[in-house]
């Protein structure tokens, strides 16, 4: 589907254009400005001793002789944290029912996961510290450890809480049409348990903070690397009892986020109070194994699932049951359910059937917590989905597009609300699949397919539909009480020589968010894209906004710099039309030229506006006050969230003898609404479909029966690398939303949310002449020879 | 992580390095690529009081032929497995294995010594030493000494190597015209460790073998030669029903251990898969 044309898609617009991003160079030859780059004067740094055990109670705690070690300046417990930070409570208020402990910064009495930090020391280099942590001793008696979900649920078995009834932290049912009436008359049923590993984020920087409590001015400043330095300052200021304005974030350049870094960890909080009991700066950089058993975790999911269809084909209803296990908290602030929230309200989403089922468990247990990572919930739903359809198209005789292309909701049938209840705006799942299989050159992949079969060779072909959240309104957090801004605020301002400072609350994590928000102000101003300057993560100078999380800096940031942009453009004509006894409407910008709106003929440059309203103000007509700064904010209005959609290809390899899987070529085509910069939103299909191959083949935090993490380095946690990547073809549907000006959505997680899916649809579909399946991910050597039953 | 303090020598020659291990009371360790030692050292897996730096001592570096042998010098590179002509020529076996060695990063600082003298079980240089008969020599307090690669690997990361010594060179038997070689590994991904890894060399006569040493890695807690396997095949032609034999003969030789993700049973389905495709590619390399 395509939008009528607007000013959007003038030949020459910034919009829709493959620039370069202006940090490219900088990051790039080395002169990027990290956390871990940054020495203050008088810096001290921490570093914490872990839990070896996965749940035992703390008898004692022997810092004697660490405080003595040369060089140390503080050994902290939680008891001397607890005395200045209030705790804190991973809950939200539209999650019905839901329960998770109070957290602190360190453990009082009790550790709940091995890896949990219990004594932090802070000395005068980070090697002393850890000269210190060897030196403290720390008695802890054994508890029942319940690492197995199973376990976890059991009626009178070992709780994590004490005090609590049972292990569970959250339950949800949703419950549609009419599902058994729908099962009872299906023609076919297909049903199966499947499994989905639990896995990290691996960002090339681990997290880093450096917090600097100032005494004299009771001033906190932190500078962090986080996606959300707005919700820190409040966190911050609310429990150590500074006021907000006293508190600056700053995120300056950040090495990948994913989601992982807008979550309270008990290190960045202990830091912050490690800096305020000081009166020093302190710095904490986890390195890697501490990222392994610190950093969220994600998915880690079972889902039972069914699906009826009528003797054509027709999907009739979905049932599902998805438990998960979260850790021994629910993280905070956002929690530790979004994630199966998502699962069960993701189901089934691309396709028009009506009656829908769904339970939810969320369970606590002894390892680190879960919580939102890059495609929240969509992988999961998607490959449960897509997985079954492709298990009913067999049972049915339909080719796996065929049955996508008769069950999803047409493109032209819109809007719709999902069975499990999301309303679409506007989607184009039929352009996106009948673009795929062109794309794909599907007839021809299924006759080599069917060749090398005969050769002994076994190649699976996989498709994938989904749809993604993007673009989230209050509904998504506001409305169960947490401080997360669902708008974004920015400050536009012409410099006297006529270039342009935008200071945007939306940041960049490398993915590319200051230069569309650049390509967007030069766009809308009428500029070319290097005279505008944009800055972003610093709570003290960029206005409160909801930064960077669930795909909402193109579409909610966005607009908020194109609406600003519009308002300090028509303060620049009103000056203009001053200067040059015109009327504003009779006049535009182009290329940094104030020009005849209808002849284009150049009348005067913007910076001779700024020239004049900046230093010959006296020039101007009486009265005149020029407003060249402008603040604009923007909120989401209209449908809760802009969804996206799109479909993905996979054409693997699977070697029968090892189990070894080649990902030959994986094709995706995408619908986010209005593209702002096609070579960024490549790069992020790209990248998420990355991840998402990394979930379908390699990465897992696999745990003993302990609760001990097996495979915390990189050397044993396996995350894909260049040589295992295949080319990625990438096609586009644009069906920009309504509900702004800019019709842009999110795209950083819909090549995530449905790689692993295609890659499990392909893996089964090699898997065919033998009659083995798979229904786990990652989808190992060792599950495709057991799936064989080669040993 | 950081490693705990340490004082560091940098020795100029063998004499050197040892007096300064012996010095130390042995709280000391060698380092030349530190591609192994520095991530134990940083996890303080390791902290010896002492690095004794062997980098500079000049008698440990050079490829060259000795006799019937190619003498290569203990800080050789693993870069230069793959650049050095002598080894291409003389040490083909090796200089096939080179790529599989972690990536070029490694590669540009690891040195074939530091490999071998580490022993890690799962590395494709000690197992390669193994299959080519090579001898590896030593230096020590009490003098220099040659040991044989088939007595060099004792348990998991124990070797020959008594404190305070170090290995100065290994020494591989010269490539002949009648010898073949193959070389490959499973590996999750390229330059990792792999699940299982194979080496072999053969002396043939026409399209009898004559002879053959078959090493495999990254199947138990040393670099493992396959003499049950390799009977099987010493004196007979390369067909079918021999490769299966061979394949067969693996379950005498290897009893790899359990690990969390790869079960016993599924190694040794591994290894015979790879032991089959090695033979089948050294029935066609004649």
């Amino acid at each position: 589907m395509s939008a009528p044309l607007t000013s959007l898609d003038r030949p020459n617009s910034y919009i829709g254009r493959s620039v370069p991003r202006p940090n490219a160079k900088r990051l790039l030859v080395g002169r990027g400005r990290y956390v871990s780059d940054l020495r203050l004067p008088r810096m001290l740094d921490a570093a914490f001793l872990r839990s070896p055990h996965a749940h035992a109670k703390i008898v004692a705690i022997n810092t004697e002789q660490a405080r003595a070690l040369e060089g140390v300046h503080l050994v902290a417990t939680g008891e001397d944290l607890a005395k200045i930070c209030t705790p804190w409570t991973g809950t939200l208020d539209h999650f019905k029912g839901m329960t998770s402990a109070p957290q602190l910064p360190l453990p009082l009495d009790r550790v709940v996961w091995a890896g949990q930090a219990v004594v932090a020391v802070v000395a005068e280099s980070r090697a002393i510290a850890e000269d210190a942590l060897e030196l403290i001793e720390i008695d802890y008696e054994d508890l029942p450890v319940v690492v197995d979900i199973d376990r976890a649920r059991e009626a009178g078995g070992p709780l994590i809480n004490p005090g609590s009834v049972n292990n569970t932290c959250f339950r949800a049912q949703l419950d549609n049409g009419a599902v058994d009436d729908a099962f009872a008359h299906a023609a076919h049923v297909v049903e199966e348990e499947f499994s989905f590993g639990r896995h990290t984020a691996v960002t090339l920087e681990p997290r880093a903070i450096v917090s600097d409590y100032d005494p004299a001015a009771d001033a906190l400043t932190v500078h962090h690397a986080t996606q959300t330095p707005y919700q820190f300052q409040d966190l911050y200021s609310r429990h150590y009892g500074i006021p907000e304005a006293r508190v600056r974030v700053i995120a300056t350049d950040i090495g990948g986020s994913f989601g992982m870094k807008l979550h309270v960890y008990h290190e960045d909080m202990a830091v912050v109070g490690l800096s305020i009991l000081l009166g020093r700066p302190v710095k904490y950089v986890a390195d890697r194994i501490e990222s392994f058993v610190s950093d969220i975790h994600a998915r880690d999911h079972r889902v039972r699932a069914r699906m009826a269809l009528d003797a054509k084909g027709e999907i009739l209803a979905m049932d599902v049951l998805d438990l998960t296990a979260i850790g021994a908290f629910s993280t905070y602030p956002r929690t530790s359910v979004v994630e199966g929230n998502q699962v069960i309200r993701l189901m089934g989403a691309p396709y028009r059937f009506k009656n829908y089922r769904a339970t939810l468990e969320v369970i606590f247990q002894n390892k680190v917590q879960t919580s939102q990572y890059r495609a929240v919930g969509h992988p999961i739903a998607c490959a449960v989905t897509e997985r079954l359809v492709d298990m009913a198209a067999a049972k049915v005789g339909l080719d796996p597009f065929a049955i996508r292309a008769q069950n999803v909701i047409a493109d032209d049938a819109y809007p719709q609300t999902s069975p499990t209840g999301y309303r679409f705006e506007a989607l184009s799942h039929q352009a996106c699949l009948k673009r795929l299989h062109e794309m794909m050159g599907y007839e021809a992949l299924r006759a080599e397919q069917a060749d090398l079969r005969e050769r002994g060779i076994y190649r699976g072909i996989g498709i994938a539909a989904f749809v993604e959240i993007t673009n989230p309104s209050p509904a998504f957090y506001g409305v169960g009480g947490a401080r997360i801004s669902s708008q974004d605020g920015a400050i536009l301002s012409l410099t006297p020589s006529g270039e342009i400072r935008c200071l945007i609350s939306v940041t960049e994590q490398g993915q590319g968010t200051e230069a569309i928000i650049s390509q967007i102000v030069a766009d809308q101003l009428g500029l070319a894209q290097e005279h505008v300057k944009v800055i972003t993560g610093d709570t003290e100078v960029t206005p409160h906004g909801g930064a960077t999380w669930a795909c909402r800096g193109a579409g909610i940031g966005g607009e908020t710099a194109l609406q600003a942009t519009r308002v300090l453009k028509r303060n620049i004509l009103e000056i203009a039309a001053l200067i040059l006894q015109e009327q504003p409407s009779a006049l535009d910008i182009i290329d940094g030229e104030v020009v005849d709106a209808v002849t284009r003929n150049q009348r005067m440059p913007i910076s001779e506006i700024a020239r004049i309203a900046y230093f010959r103000s006296d020039t101007l007509p009486p009265g005149t006050q020029a407003q060249l700064t402008v603040s604009h904010h923007f909120a989401p209005q209209g449908y809760p969230f802009a969804f996206t959609n799109g479909i993905q290809g996979c054409s693997l390899e699977v070697d029968v003898e090892t189990g070894f899987i080649k990902v030959l070529k994986h094709f995706i085509v995408e619908d986010c609404g209005r593209v702002i910069n096609p070579m960024l939103v490549d790069e992020q299909l790209r990248g998420g479909i990355v991840q998402g191959l990394g979930a379908a083949l390699f990465e897992e935090c696999r745990y003993s029966e302990t609760g001990q993490l097996m495979n915390g380095s990189l050397a044993d946690y396996l995350v894909p690398m260049p040589m295992e990547m295949p080319d990625i073809v990438i096609g586009h549907v644009e069906t920009p939303t309504a509900d702004t000006v800019l019709g842009a959505k999110g795209v950083g997680e819909a090549g995530t949310a449905a790689a692993s899916a295609c890659v499990l649809n392909a893996v089964n579909d090699a898997l065919t002449p033998f009659g083995a399946t798979i229904n786990s991910i990652p989808i190992t050597p060792t599950k495709v020879l057991k799936a064989l039953k080669r040993f | 992580m950081k490693a705990r303090a340490f004082s560091y020598f940098r020795a100029a020659t063998i004499d050197q390095a040892l007096d300064a291990h012996a010095r130390a009371g042995d709280d000391a360790r060698f380092i030349a690529g530190g591609q192994s030692l520095v991530p134990a050292l940083s996890l303080r897996l390791q902290a010896p009081r002492l690095l004794i730096d062997i980098t500079h001592i000049e008698e440990l570096r050079g490829v060259r032929r000795e006799g019937g042998y190619l003498r290569i010098g203990a800080l050789t590179r693993h870069c230069e497995m793959l650049s050095e002509p002598l080894i291409a020529e003389f040490a083909p076996l090796l200089h096939a294995a080179a790529p599989f060695v972690a990536h070029p990063a490694i590669r540009n600082r690891g040195t074939f010594g530091g490999s071998v003298a580490l022993a890690d079980p799962a590395s494709e240089f000690p197992a390669m030493t193994l299959a080519l008969d090579a001898e590896i020599e030593i230096a020590g307090p009490s003098g220099s000494r040659r040991v044989k690669a088939d007595d060099f690997f004792v348990e998991l990361f124990e070797t020959a190597l008594q404190p305070g010594e170090l290995i100065t060179a290994i020494y591989v038997p010269l490539f002949k015209a009648d010898q073949r070689f193959a070389f490959d590994e499973l590996a999750r991904r390229r330059g990792d460790y792999a699940l299982v890894g194979c080496g072999m060399l053969a002396t043939c006569t026409g399209e009898r073998i004559d002879d053959i040493r078959i090493s495999f890695f990254s199947v138990g807690n040393t670099p493992t030669r396959v003499k049950g396997a390799e009977a099987t095949l010493i004196g007979s032609r390369l067909d079918a029903e021999r490769i299966a034999a061979a394949q067969a003969a693996l379950e005498g030789d290897l009893a790899p251990p359990d690990s969390d993700d790869v079960p016993p049973a599924m190694r040794l389905h591994l290894a015979r898969v790879l032991l089959g495709r090695l033979l089948g590619r050294l029935g066609e390399g004649a």
